[in-house]
């Protein structure tokens, strides 16, 4: 019953903190090569001339990078909010995600802070076993301008 | 060059396909998303969801790449403010091959700036199987006419 017994202790408002990263023009050029490749993604002098005004990560990129400091940070995270030191408790895939928003470019050289907080936790009523955990995460660059949010889910299993 | 007056209400696009290999898979989750079932077909976390399948933000990724390649790259695309639903409905395996359409549900001109377009896409994809995998929804800005020659 691991997974219960961290459930038990999950209060809606507890914030993960989930590092930062610095987006170099190399990595933001790679992933816009491979999955991206507009030319504000991948040319700074054709960048600049665009709405963005210079070289940007690819918004997936940026909530990609998002995945990986949750992976990283999330586990010991949701240990030092709830206290619980039983077994890791095991999450499954995430159904999706709603209001996605990239409300300001993530530029090259820019440090992106990233965080989640619980919104809400039930019992899957048509999965027996599992909860749902509703979580709102985002990033801010170093000047507090927020760069990414969304609302995201995640499967719990319980027994 | 496509404006935004080539993205009326109702216009369907097809994306074309892509093929997800094991390799493509693992690798974009070392880099984005450790977890044992993008990672490793032999591992306990796979075995519960029937082998290895990829990150729901690697099937983002795929769906940007076959946007750029079927119309955003010959488009005047200035990015996207955000989506409004992203939905995993179906795991993506190796040696799938993704195709699917984005659908124009409706565009407006932006307040702010007249020479700018919101177009308000659907996505949808589908593997081999016809199975939907995938669907997104979400905005892209796109310049007017006018707002390429100015």
């Amino acid at each position: 019953m691991s997974g219960m017994a961290f459930y038990e202790r999950l209060q809606t408002d507890m914030r993960l903190e989930l590092g930062s990263h610095t987006f170099h023009e190399d990595e933001v050029i790679r992933f816009a090569r491979k999955f991206d490749p507009q030319p504000f993604h991948l040319d700074a002098e054709r960048a600049r001339n665009s709405l963005f005004g210079g070289l940007c990560a690819s918004g997936w990129h940026t909530a990609s990078v998002w995945m990986k400091h949750n992976m990283v940070h999330a586990p010991k995270e949701w240990r030092r909010v709830t206290g619980y030191e039983g077994e890791e408790p095991e999450l499954g895939p995430s159904p999706g995600i709603r209001n996605l928003r990239w409300p300001a470019p993530v530029f090259v050289g820019d440090t992106i802070t990233f965080s989640s907080t619980l919104t809400g936790k039930r019992i899957n009523q048509r999965r027996a076993g599992w909860a749902l955990l509703t979580v709102y995460s985002c990033g801010h660059n170093q000047d507090g301008t927020q760069v990414l949010a969304m609302d995201g889910a995640v499967t719990l299993r319980l027994d | 060059m496509l404006t935004y007056e080539d993205f009326p209400a109702g216009k369907s696009i097809d994306l074309g396909h892509y093929t997800v290999s094991a390799q493509d898979i693992i690798e974009f989750a070392e880099e984005f998303d450790p977890q044992d079932f993008h990672l490793d077909a032999n591992s306990k976390q796979a075995a519960g969801v029937g082998g290895l399948i990829a990150s729901g933000w690697h099937t983002c990724s795929i769906l940007m790449r076959m946007m750029c390649d079927s119309f955003l790259l010959e488009t005047a695309s200035q990015g996207s403010p955000g989506l409004d639903e992203i939905r995993w409905l179906h795991p993506v395996r190796p040696g799938d091959v993704l195709m699917g359409t984005s659908e124009v549900l409706n565009s407006r001109l932006s307040r702010s700036k007249p020479t700018l377009g919101l177009v308000h896409l659907t996505h949808t994809l589908k593997n081999q199987d016809d199975t939907v995998v995938m669907t997104v929804s979400g905005i892209n800005m796109i310049s007017t006419r006018d707002g390429v020659v100015s």
